[in-house]
């Protein structure tokens, strides 16, 4: 059986799975809860300076797909609104009475040294695993000069993390903003200030719906919207190549990741991993689900480890980083043509439709007997793969890669290329 | 052994009204996004091909998934101005669901009738009349027959901006859409609601007590009006002999389902405790499941042949035996066995194909007690207001414009070759008034 336990940067938790700083996590009744049903540690909702702030109601936008709900998710909800004693008494008791899952404390409190000074020794002595730096929250905080406002600027990144490291012992994680040109400007300034680890990424600045009848942007508060955080299983793409980036980039090797960003199954965890992550952080799947979805997270995953032979999570960690590289680094003789398997179709002609309208005109429609039939037609055949895409049934069009006609090149040493390489007489 | 056991009232109210009910009811808002969703938009899509109409389903479907239910209801109506009771009573089984990919993948087909009854339920409910008649051409065209043949073709010659009077023999318009299908497959009076809808358009009338060759004849017809359609139906139906006549409680199946759909209260309708029901249709089906919701206990269909060879879907006999009917195949009835004038019992001879491939008796016989025989052996055209046209196998002949050998003399529905469904009775409708509209717009 796969051991699923994971130290990361310094803090050990049951498994991988942490519930990320949110509404789940604002309470000791929710953390408990959310232990009770196996989950490995979680992220306290943000905590802030006294007095606490005010919530607007409604608060979530959801993105519905063909009758599927929130597969899209959006929130206006800022930190914590609890008092700071309530939050900090509650987080003592949790983590003296779960001692093997992960306490991370998420914090946020204005841009001046002493602020961060007061509340980094408050936070200390609940005895909690670490911090989390919530640099990340687009909306209502940032317009206070807090959240992305302090991420969406690498030199105030490092300087409140080096305030953190000097003004504590905990291992500190800094949560980046996926609102932001490059990832790594960020991710680097917080190495640079002595971060322990990232985690990423905080939601994406989001208009989800308007409601056409009111005119106004979702949720609507007293006939007014304003713009939320997206997060949900629409924004895992994003995630996935934020974090690796952060992972193959030479700088910051060997900075622990934590993923963030739609994970819904145990899949999910599974290519944030192979990306490079060492715990994962969910959170809409959860607000959608409840808590016990962590139950076959964490089956699945020890499960597909078994299958493949990792004994832990750190033997497949990061291992399609080598694999993730920039597009003039691949191969530009590979040629695959798409394969038909005519007993599998069903006739639907989307492969064809696709093509036809959008592509390369290299599926045929044809009838043979008064009985359609679609065709490639390999000459005209890219191998782009959108008909794969389209075909509704599983392993019907597969690409079949062609015999090499020339050695691999790279668009660095291409013909087309005027800036190619030239080898070297 | 007392008389016949035939009774009225064998169920209480509440029973009667639960089975006369809404048999499928309708897809709610939510189901209907999830199921049209299910929908491939496929790309010369088989199930567009295999609708008798022809309705763009892949199109209407997208029209559900998006909200724009108008428009999907709207692209229903512009091929099947019946959309709705097609939605209800087309047997999607073998028509556009039997075709739906999602029945090659996994043989659960997109539910094609259900999303288009809920198109066409939205759109009655809204009073929306969508379509606007083009102005008004003078031209006048009679139309016999206010069945879906009928209605179908007025409709679309309203539209083309045509004056349109239908004749109906019958009290009330709908044909078999409100004479001879199942109760609880349109309830709610739906067939007048629907026409009441197609009527709204205009240019339409409809003159009842007016039957051919009573009130009205062909030449008359041909000589008033610039054209004229038949949607005559099966206005008679085969004889089942053997001295049906004379004993009480043989019925002809068809005239059952036309009473009991007439009959607002079913607590006054008598039935027997066993019915025999002999055929193998539609009419026998709906003639033995409506049987049985009146209460009778023991109700038996019985076929000469095969399940195979049953005119009724597959779909139809499983609902027959989800309803307690008992199917029996491969026998034929050979007396019925009366007692003081009644029907006592019917007794069968078993069948079986014969080397030369034609039904043959096996001698071996059966004898099942009934105390009402219903009997849909087939119905047919009674040809005699129709001297002058051409038959072909019993029916009106015509051309692919539904055109019958006399010019400007079109004719569709039952009343011509073709599959007996509303869905294709429709269409005959739709092709006549086109071919009708250009043959007197050409060369105006």
């Amino acid at each position: 059986m796969a051991d699923l336990r994971t130290t990361f940067a310094g803090i050990r938790s049951s498994n991988p799975f942490w519930l990320a700083s949110a509404p789940p996590t604002d309470k000791e009744y929710n953390v408990v809860r959310a232990f009770q049903a196996g989950w490995g540690g979680v992220v306290w909702k943000t905590l802030g300076e006294d007095p606490p702030i005010v919530n607007v109601s409604s608060r979530y936008g959801a993105t519905s797909y063909n009758g599927t709900r929130v597969s899209g998710f959006s929130n206006i909800e800022l930190i914590t609104d609890r008092p700071l004693a309530v939050n900090l008494a509650e987080i003592k008791a949790v983590k003296r009475a779960w001692p093997d899952r992960a306490v991370v404390v998420s914090l946020m409190v204005p841009c001046t040294e002493d602020s961060w000074k007061r509340i980094l020794a408050e936070v200390e002595d609940t005895g909690c695993d670490g911090i989390e730096l919530n640099f990340g929250c687009p909306h209502g905080m940032s317009e206070r000069g807090m959240g992305s406002a302090v991420g969406q600027v690498p030199e105030y990144v490092e300087m409140v993390t080096r305030w953190c490291k000097q003004h504590s012992r905990m291992p500190v994680i800094v949560k980046l903003t996926p609102n932001i040109t490059d990832i790594l400007a960020p991710a680097r300034a917080a190495k640079r200030g002595g971060a322990d680890a990232v985690s990423l990424i905080n939601t994406v600045m989001s208009i989800v719906s308007v409601d056409l009848d009111l005119m106004a942007p979702t949720p609507v508060v007293d006939g007014m919207g304003t713009h939320g955080g997206y997060c949900g299983p629409a924004v895992k793409p994003i995630a996935l190549r934020m974090v690796g980036d952060i992972a193959r980039d030479p700088e910051l090797a060997g900075l622990p990741i934590s993923g963030i960003g739609g994970i819904s199954t145990w899949r999910d965890a599974a290519e944030f991993v192979a990306l490079g992550a060492g715990t994962l952080q969910v959170c809409t799947a959860a607000m959608h689900h409840g808590f016990k979805i962590v139950d076959d997270m964490i089956d699945g995953l020890g499960n597909w480890m078994g299958q493949k032979g990792y004994p832990t999570i750190d033997a497949f960690r990061g291992l399609a980083v080598p694999r993730y590289v920039h597009w003039d680094d691949l191969n530009l003789n590979f040629k695959t043509i798409a394969r038909i398997d005519q007993d599998l179709c069903i006739r639907c002609g989307l492969c064809h439709i696709a093509c036809e309208d959008t592509s390369h005109q290299a599926i045929a429609a044809v009838r043979l007997d008064g009985h359609r039939r679609y065709e490639v037609i390999d000459p005209e055949c890219v191998g782009c793969n959108l008909c794969q895409h389209v075909c509704p049934v599983d392993d019907c069009i597969t690409m079949v890669p062609q015999p090499a006609s020339a050695a691999p090149v790279t668009w660095k040493d291409h013909p087309a290329n005027p800036l190619r390489r030239v080898a070297a007489e | 052994m007392t008389g016949r056991d035939v009774a009225a009232g064998r169920l209480d109210a509440m029973t009667l009204a639960a089975n006369f009910a809404d048999a499928h009811p309708p897809l709610t808002a939510a189901q209907a996004v999830v199921e049209a969703s299910r929908c491939y938009f496929c790309y010369d899509a088989p199930c567009l091909e295999a609708c008798p109409t022809g309705i763009d389903i892949p199109g209407f479907i997208r029209k559900i998934a998006t909200g724009n239910l108008k428009g999907a209801a709207v692209t229903i109506l512009e091929s099947n101005i019946f959309g709705g009771s097609c939605a209800r009573v087309c047997p999607t089984e073998i028509l556009c669901e039997q075709a739906c990919v999602r029945e090659a993948q996994e043989g659960k087909p997109v539910d094609i009738g259900g999303l288009q009854r809920h198109a066409t339920d939205w759109l009655m409910d809204q009073d929306i009349q969508p379509f606007i008649r083009a102005p008004a051409t003078g031209r006048r065209i009679a139309v016999v027959g206010a069945g879906p043949a009928g209605l179908a073709c007025a409709h679309r010659l309203a539209l083309h901006g045509h004056t349109v009077t239908v004749f109906e023999a019958l009290p009330k318009p709908g044909g078999l859409n409100e004479y001879g299908i199942a109760a609880y497959k349109v309830p709610d009076d739906f067939a007048q609601r629907e026409i009441d809808f197609i009527l709204g358009i205009g240019g339409i009338v409809i003159e009842h007590g007016k039957a051919l060759g009573r009130d009205i004849t062909l030449d008359q017809l041909r000589r008033d009006y610039d054209a004229v359609f038949l949607g005559l139906g099966h206005a008679a139906v085969n004889a089942l002999g053997m001295g049906a006549e004379a004993l009480a409680g043989v019925t002809d199946a068809v005239a059952f389902i036309a009473v009991l759909r007439q009959s607002p209260d079913k607590a006054v309708l008598s039935i027997g405790r066993r019915v025999v029901v002999i055929g193998g249709g539609n009419t026998a089906i709906d003639a033995a499941t409506q049987a049985r919701r009146l209460g009778a206990e023991d109700v038996t269909l019985v076929y000469r042949r095969g399940p195979a060879e049953m005119s009724a879907t597959p779909v139809e006999q499983d609902w027959a035996k989800t309803n307690g009917v008992r199917i029996r195949h491969w026998a034929e009835p050979r007396h019925l066995i009366g007692r003081d004038g009644s029907i006592a019992a019917v007794e069968f001879e078993r069948t079986t194909l014969g080397a030369d491939g034609k039904l043959a008796g096996t001698g071996q016989l059966f004898t099942l007690e009934a105390d009402m025989v219903l009997s849909a052996i087939g119905q047919r055209l009674l040809p005699q207001p129709v001297p002058m046209l051409t038959l072909a196998g019993g029916r009106i002949a015509v051309d692919e414009e539904r055109q019958t050998s006399l010019p400007g003399l079109y004719a569709g529905g039952d009343c011509i070759a073709g599959q007996d469904l509303t869905v294709s009775a429709v269409q005959d409708g739709k092709l006549a008034a086109e071919a009708i509209h250009r043959r007197l717009t050409v060369g105006a």
